[in-house]
């Protein structure tokens, strides 16, 4: 070991330390000149504020760990949706950009251009304050089939009120596992046999046929409650009954699956492009059919290009969900970061939770992406 | 004549078939356009659903009957090989012409026909269309945001000025391209700041700021007398002496007389805002982001372990996170890690964080680079005896920046892009400013207006960043 070695290191750790050892100092003296002690403690504390909106029951009594939770989960339901139109309406687009007619190729490009260089933050004002305002009031909405009611004060849709939903809910967990045998089964006929096996019409068939038979025998019953109109005052209405989605998290899962989508596109593009030509050409010229070269050959290989960016994107997309505390959705950041923080005074720990979580969660994505990518990387012999 | 198959159109009966088709796909156009731009429905005799569809399906017989393989037409081959090479596409193509032209008239008079721009107050807006007045009322204050009327010259000069030098670069004689890079690295931003520091935020300050102008223009002038050899290092001691020895030696006494007179008007960052704070917050973060950026990537690569675990961890912590915590963390975490007595100001910290986390985007990005380069580069080099940071200043960095030229403008994207999120400390750029014009009790509803507004200078800006990325990308390819 040289000097040239070591001074440079130590030179970065004492510069790190130093650093860190002057803001720590200056917390503890800013905290004792405030009377506050640093600790985790005040989590399981009484909260005494409402949240407008959340899956899991809260109101002031509960505690701050609740309040965490409240917006964890909230955070995690509108990035689940926004993950799921992204990825439909990424793949569309994608796909579309690839299209030999002039007119979807460029539709599509319009979209993608248009939609990818404007701020989420600007897309998502868009839509909560100029878009979603200019629906009707609840008394004067027309109803969409009758049952989904479409107005300023949020979407009510219909909600199923169900009999036995557990015996429901494992008959679909049964059939996707059988699907995953099945899968497995095929892939090991082909591999050996080289024989295919319909998985897909197989698959459709027991998403559909177990959870019917669990309604027949099961003792499953399900009925749908349908939102109906109700007068608050002389000129307030609202809807009663059913699913109501507030117009803070349309705006914000519209937005955010709007603005991902354009990157999933290219992300689909890209790969399959990626596919040299040479590829198609060969499989077909052993004989498989235009399908059986989709699926053998290019989804394959068109795949492994387009998951891992488009991973990326999820992740993108669930840290950008935090962008809600504009719009006052009561997701982690607003619920936790905001209101909690403003009350407490807890700046430290509560800003640490936070970007501990968002911090754990993308990095727990990112080691699942290296072991896929170990997993998919060409095998050469 | 030959026989007709109108399932089949073949070339024989070329223009039985043209003819037809596009007396079909006309007429169904023609229905539509009726429809949606004089509100006549010429097909309303038909039943509800018939009448709906019958444009639909009289355009997708037509284009049927068009679709005739190497018919010798140039124009009919091109429409078939371009939107109508099968039924599908065909019907996908139609759907769009037909929604283009559906939603051309609500849009065209939304924008432009009953759109109201004249007069200065919310009393002209009364028609259906879009109120550009509100617009024009308000438009300093989406460019300026609380900045005084009367100083706003001050961000117009300055941004001015730093477009010519940034321009400078173009006009460069062969002689002194060489510093180019030397210029854009190191005296702009320099410039740039004294200009955005001293200049427009004003005061008293604004007296150091003609020190640097005098201090500049002196050194310039003794400039010609060195040689060429020792240029470099002047450039960088001298003006900072002579700029020390003005402020400090000779104008000490003058400058507290001066402090008397009247300055430039200090405002405060809490008023800066609009498009020019965007425009501000983005270029410093541009800066400094970039070369944050690049230690990170090279450090990261490094063989020391204590620099590359501080490296890995500093991009993944960023890169982990969303933005927005991280200016909550500016804003309420961070004055609790100062003494109480030091203050930063709040653009100030918002920059810092902004860079910080963006950095660690471009450093990935370079990342990519530097690992896209063959071993044999870095060998090479080596052999020639060049030490770690002359081998990456000439051989390695030039070569991998070139390749991450499409990345890094991605990441640049992104960051101007996120500029709105400062709304979370209470600095107020365009949007910000959008926000808060929707609120005013005099001017309620017009929050379409301002977002649409807002949204195409932010496409104009971002488009033009990309088009002229791709063209960088473009000049730098070299085959390898």
């Amino acid at each position: 070991m040289n000097i040239k070695k070591i001074l440079p290191q130590l030179l970065t750790l004492l510069v790190v330390i130093l650093i860190f050892g002057f803001f720590s100092y200056n917390a503890q003296v800013n905290m004792e000149n405030r009377g506050i002690t640093f600790g985790y403690g005040f989590l399981s504390q009484e909260s005494s504020f409402d949240v407008q909106f959340s899956l899991i029951e809260f109101d002031g009594s509960h505690s701050y760990f609740r309040a965490y939770l409240v917006g964890l989960l909230n955070t995690i339901l509108v990035s689940v949706i926004g993950i799921i139109f992204a990825t439909i309406i990424g793949v569309v687009v994608g796909i579309a950009r690839l299209s030999n007619n002039y007119l979807i190729n460029r539709t599509a490009g319009v979209y993608v251009e248009f939609f990818r260089n404007i701020p989420l933050l600007l897309q998502i004002f868009f839509w909560y304050f100029a878009a979603l305002r200019a629906l009707p009031l609840p008394q004067d909405t027309e109803p969409m089939f009758g049952v989904f009611f479409l107005t300023i004060k949020g979407f009510f849709v219909p909600a199923f009120i169900w009999n036995n939903l557990d015996i429901f809910i494992y008959s679909i967990i049964a059939a996707i596992i059988s699907i995953i045998f099945i899968r497995i089964y095929a892939r090991k006929k082909q591999e050996n046999e080289g024989i295919q096996t319909p998985v897909l019409s197989i698959s459709i068939g027991l998403l559909i046929i177990l959870p019917l038979l669990s309604f027949l025998f099961g003792g499953v019953d399900a009925s749908v409650e349908v939102p109906v109109i109700k007068q608050l005052s002389q000129s307030g209405f609202t809807y009663e009954g059913g699913i109501k989605l507030p117009p803070e998290l349309i705006s914000l899962a519209l937005a955010l699956s709007l603005y991902t989508a354009t990157f999933i596109a290219e992300c689909v593009r890209a790969g399959v492009q990626g596919v040299s030509k040479g590829q198609k050409e060969a499989a077909a010229s052993i004989g498989l059919t235009p399908n059986q070269v989709l699926k053998l050959v290019v989804m394959p290989q068109a795949l492994r290009i387009i998951i891992p960016p488009t991973t990326n994107q999820y992740l993108n997309l669930t840290k950008n969900s935090s962008l809600a505390a504009a719009i006052a959705y009561p997701d982690l950041v607003l619920v936790f970061a905001g209101t909690a923080l403003m009350q407490t005074g807890r700046a430290i720990e509560i800003v640490s939770i936070t970007m501990l979580t968002y911090l754990s969660l993308s990095i727990s994505i990112s080691i699942f992406m290296n072991w896929y990518n170990k997993k998919i990387a060409i095998k050469e012999k | 004549m030959n026989k007709l198959n109108f399932l089949q159109p073949d070339k024989n009966n070329l223009n039985t078939y043209l003819y037809t088709g596009v007396i079909l796909v006309g007429l169904s156009i023609f229905i539509v356009f009726l429809n949606s731009f004089f509100n006549k429905d010429i097909i309303s005799f038909l039943p509800g659903s018939i009448s709906f569809f019958l444009p639909l399906i009289l355009g997708f017989i037509g284009l049927h009957l068009i679709r005739i393989d190497y018919s010798g037409l140039k124009f009919l081959d091109s429409i078939n090989k371009n939107i109508n090479t099968n039924n599908f596409n065909a019907f996908l193509s139609l759907l769009i012409v037909f929604v283009v032209i559906k939603s051309l008239p609500p849009l065209l008079s939304w924008f432009i026909l009953d759109a109201n721009i004249a007069g200065d107050s919310k009393d002209v807006c009364t028609g259906s269309g879009a109120c550009w007045t509100y617009i024009k009322i308000w438009f300093n204050r989406f460019m300026y945001g609380m900045y005084p009327n009367a100083e706003q010259w001050r961000i117009n000069l300055s941004f001015i000025a730093l477009a010519f030098l940034g321009t400078i670069g173009f006009f460069a004689t062969e002689k002194f391209k060489k510093y180019l890079t030397l210029y854009y690295v190191v005296v702009y931003p320099v410039i740039a700041f004294f200009f955005i520091f001293f200049f427009i935020s004003g005061g008293p300050i604004f007296f150091d700021f003609s020190y640097g102008i005098i201090a500049a223009v002196i050194s310039v002038i003794i400039g010609f007398f060195i040689p060429s050899k020792f240029k470099m290092y002047y450039f960088i001691i001298v003006p900072i002496t002579l700029y020390i020895l003005l402020k400090y030696v000779f104008f000490y006494e003058e400058l507290i007389e001066l402090g008397k007179l009247e300055a430039l008007e200090w405002v405060e960052t809490g008023a800066w805002g609009g498009l020019s704070l965007t425009f501000i917050v983005s270029f410093f973060c541009l800066i400094f982001c970039f070369p944050i950026g690049l230690f990170l990537s090279l450090g990261r690569r490094s063989d020391f372990p204590i620099i590359k675990y501080f490296s890995i961890g500093m991009i993944e912590f960023w890169r982990g996170v969303p933005l927005i915590t991280v200016l909550f963390m500016s804003s309420v975490m961070f004055p609790m890690f100062l003494p109480e007595d030091m203050f930063i100001d709040k653009l100030v910290r918002v920059i810092i964080a902004i860079s910080l986390f963006e950095a660690a985007y471009v450093a990935e990005v370079i990342r990519g680079g530097l690992q896209a380069l063959p071993r044999g580069q870095y060998d090479a080099a080596k052999s020639l005896g060049m030490g770690y940071w002359k081998m990456h200043i000439l051989v390695i960095l030039p070569q991998a920046l070139k390749l991450v030229i499409p990345g890094i403008a991605n990441t640049f994207l992104a960051l101007v892009k996120d500029t709105p999120l400062i709304f979370v400390v209470g600095l107020l750029e365009i949007v910000g400013m959008l926000n808060l014009a929707k609120t005013n009790p005099e001017w309620l509803g017009f929050a379409m207006e301002g977002y649409v507004f807002a949204s195409v200078l932010f496409f104009i800006i971002c488009y033009a960043m990309s088009k002229y990325s791709y063209n960088l990308e473009q000049k730098y390819k070299t085959e390898r």
